[in-house]
């Protein structure tokens, strides 16, 4: 008995981590020039935008929540920025200056009427999150009129091409990231009140924990963690595009979550299951790519192991 | 008892208001529209709103009985576009194949859904996710990528184009759908159990109701009618289109919502969702009848946030009536 539960103990631990070591093997047999340390940044430096927002969706999710508004709110806060460091009337410094700081402030403040509306008007986190969805994109079309705008600001974009040490830069902060909120999650106070929450929130809520808050940081967080992604996308692309910039960003990172092994009815999470969700999602990508598998079977290859991976952690939970 | 006495009597009209306030926008909206526009209130404009929503009304009265449920089905657009796709390369065989085969298709990716919910316990929200993913990529395998047009010779086109007296045949479709949509919840054992699953499923797995097979069930169904509105995107617009379609689920879960049905399940109604559908159809028509009008013109990046703001203060309004009733 205590056998068989620390078997399942350790599958469902490391599953997802089997999973990724299974890919990486692959490819080293099967992928030439697999082994180079070039592959590894090219794979690493296209998933940190997709872990940055997974990382957030994790808390989110993790107090019984969802996001559905992550990908508008990288649009929004990739359609203000050039607009500040652009800007002739600023000197060039504050300019680049504002333009980390204004856009992931006002996503942040976009993840907080999130959080507003779902816990002072109790609506449904996946309604409330529609709102912006639908809303955002447009709010960030307006801003722009639409219209691309390309750059080239090094300053401003060394969040999505520099090379401190030799290392893409986001991959760093992902890194830190991912390795913060692990740490909240584990040692501080507001990460315990985040699981109850999603464990039991009326239980969390009788027992003192300040659940209206707790959801308003989780939705902020959330929101300024997708106001920086969105920078780093324009940064990486030089431009600016309001239609595109975090477009279905909302499904990458909430497969991600997904797979990684945090469960969707909260109460549970896993901040290095998300990033290993995100790595197994980039390697299946890069691997069909390689293999030159059209986008199309990518897709579908993405949905089989979204169900294989939920199934398997399913199983055994119970 | 005096003082229940004073609370329930607002409460009736608080609940008349959340159950046709979708109804009361809608005549207010409908009003509006035909003292400011020329034209608006017209045969050929009431007539060609109907004909475009009635994909986006079959899709959400499937969502509206998974929603019942307290499911919910993210696949519907990504359903949609494969059938338009494949009832595109089945046009040159006639209408009835074209229609029949991609519905069956749409079903079959439902029934796939409600089994991995139904029978692997997936939550509804990645099991459909998956799907979603799934049936995009089946898309576009199956259109290589690019539009596919429709065999104009074979009466394909007449389904989506043409009229039955006088009224789109697509929207006769989705008015007799809407039809045996009220019907079925209202007077079938399967509607019944659909909503006592939404209510509490444990309690109705344990009054013996085969809780698996209906939500296997709606699922199956909801697959349908996006399959469905698949081949009248096809039939209406020429082409099979794998990239269209994204959004739609939301669009439909909106629809709903706006409808008052709660997305928590056991509560419902089809006639509401059906104004749902049709007040968004409106507010979409009247804001390009403000565009023609010429005095502010919106973008359509404008019609997104005033579309996002009105589901706010619909949702908003709700959320405050119920909590009334409650009370």
């Amino acid at each position: 008995m205590a056998r068989a539960s620390s078997r399942e103990g350790f599958g469902q631990k490391y599953g997802a981590l089997l999973a990724l070591a299974a890919l990486i093997v692959f490819n080293m047999i099967f992928t030439r020039y697999f082994l180079n340390l070039q592959t590894l940044y090219v794979n690493f430096t296209q998933v940190a935008t997709i872990v940055i927002v997974a990382t957030g969706m994790t808390l989110v999710i993790a107090t019984g929540g969802i996001d559905l508004s992550v990908g508008s709110l990288m649009a929004i806060s990739g359609a203000l920025a050039p607009m500040l460091f652009l800007n002739e009337s600023l000197p060039p410094i504050l300019g680049v200056a504002l333009a980390f700081v204004l856009p992931v402030l006002t996503a942040g403040a976009f993840g907080l009427f999130n959080g507003f509306l779902i816990t002072r008007y109790a609506i449904q986190p996946i309604i409330a999150t529609l709102v912006l969805f639908i809303a955002g994109r447009g709010i960030a079309q307006v801003v722009t009129n639409g219209n691309l705008t390309t750059f080239s600001n090094m300053t401003f974009q060394f969040i999505g091409r520099g090379r401190p040490l030799g290392l893409p830069f986001q991959v760093l902060l992902m890194f830190a990231l991912v390795a913060l909120i692990a740490w909240v999650i584990r040692a501080t106070i507001f990460g315990r009140y985040v699981l109850a929450i999603g464990g039991n929130e009326a239980a969390a809520k009788l027992s003192g924990v300040p659940v209206s808050r707790v959801k308003l940081a989780v939705y902020g967080i959330s929101g300024l963690l997708s106001g920086l992604a969105g920078l780093i996308v324009i940064a990486i692309n030089s431009s600016s595009d309001a239609n595109q910039v975090g477009l279905n960003m909302e499904l990458d990172a909430i497969a991600a979550v997904a797979v990684g092994g945090t469960a969707l009815t909260g109460g549970k999470v896993n901040v290095f299951g998300t990033l290993i969700g995100a790595l197994i999602i980039q390697l299946i990508r890069y691997t069909l790519l390689a293999k030159g598998v059209p986008d199309a079977v990518a897709l579908i290859v993405k949905a089989v192991i979204i169900i294989l991976a939920v199934y398997s952690q399913r199983v055994r939970q119970s | 008892m005096a003082q229940k006495a004073l609370i329930q009597k607002p409460n009736l009209f608080l609940a008349f208001v959340q159950q046709q306030g979708a109804l009361l926008a809608f005549v207010a909206l409908l009003i509006f529209g035909a003292l400011r526009y020329e034209g608006f209130f017209a045969v050929y404009n009431f007539a060609e709103l109907l004909r475009y929503n009635s994909m986006f009304g079959l899709v959400a009265l499937g969502m509206t009985f998974v929603i019942m449920t307290g499911g919910i089905d993210l696949s519907v657009g990504s359903v949609a576009a494969l059938t338009s796709v494949l009832a595109a390369q089945l046009s040159p065989h006639g209408l009835w194949i074209a229609l029949f085969l991609p519905v069956l298709a749409g079903m079959v990716l439902g029934f796939v859904n409600g089994l991995l919910i139904a029978k692997l316990k997936i939550l509804p929200f990645i099991a459909t996710l998956a799907a979603l993913l799934a049936a995009r990529g089946l898309a576009f395998l199956a259109a290589n990528n690019q539009s596919v047009s429709v065999a104009t010779d074979t009466g394909f086109t007449d389904f989506g184009q043409g009229n039955i007296l006088g009224v789109p045949t697509p929207a006769l479709l989705m008015f007799a759908a809407f039809l045996i949509g009220v019907l079925v919840l209202r007077f079938s054992s399967f509607g019944r159990h659909v909503l006592a699953i939404g209510g509490n499923e444990e309690a109705s797995r344990l009054m013996g109701l085969s809780v698996d097979q209906i939500k296997i069930g709606v699922y199956t169904l909801s697959g349908a009618l996006a399959g469905l509105a698949g081949v009248i995107l096809a039939s209406e617009f020429g082409a099979g289109q794998p990239t269209e379609g994204s959004g739609w689920e939301l669009a439909a879960i909106a629809s709903v919502v706006v409808g008052g049905t709660l997305l928590t399940g056991g509560k419902g109604s089809v006639g509401t969702t059906l104004v749902g559908v049709l007040l968004l159809g409106l507010i979409f028509n009247v804001l390009n009848f403000e565009n023609g009008y010429g005095l502010i013109s919106l973008s359509s990046y404008w019609q997104s946030v005033i579309r996002g703001g009105f589901l706010l203060v619909v949702v908003i309004l709700q959320t405050r009536l119920t909590k009334g009733q409650k009370i």
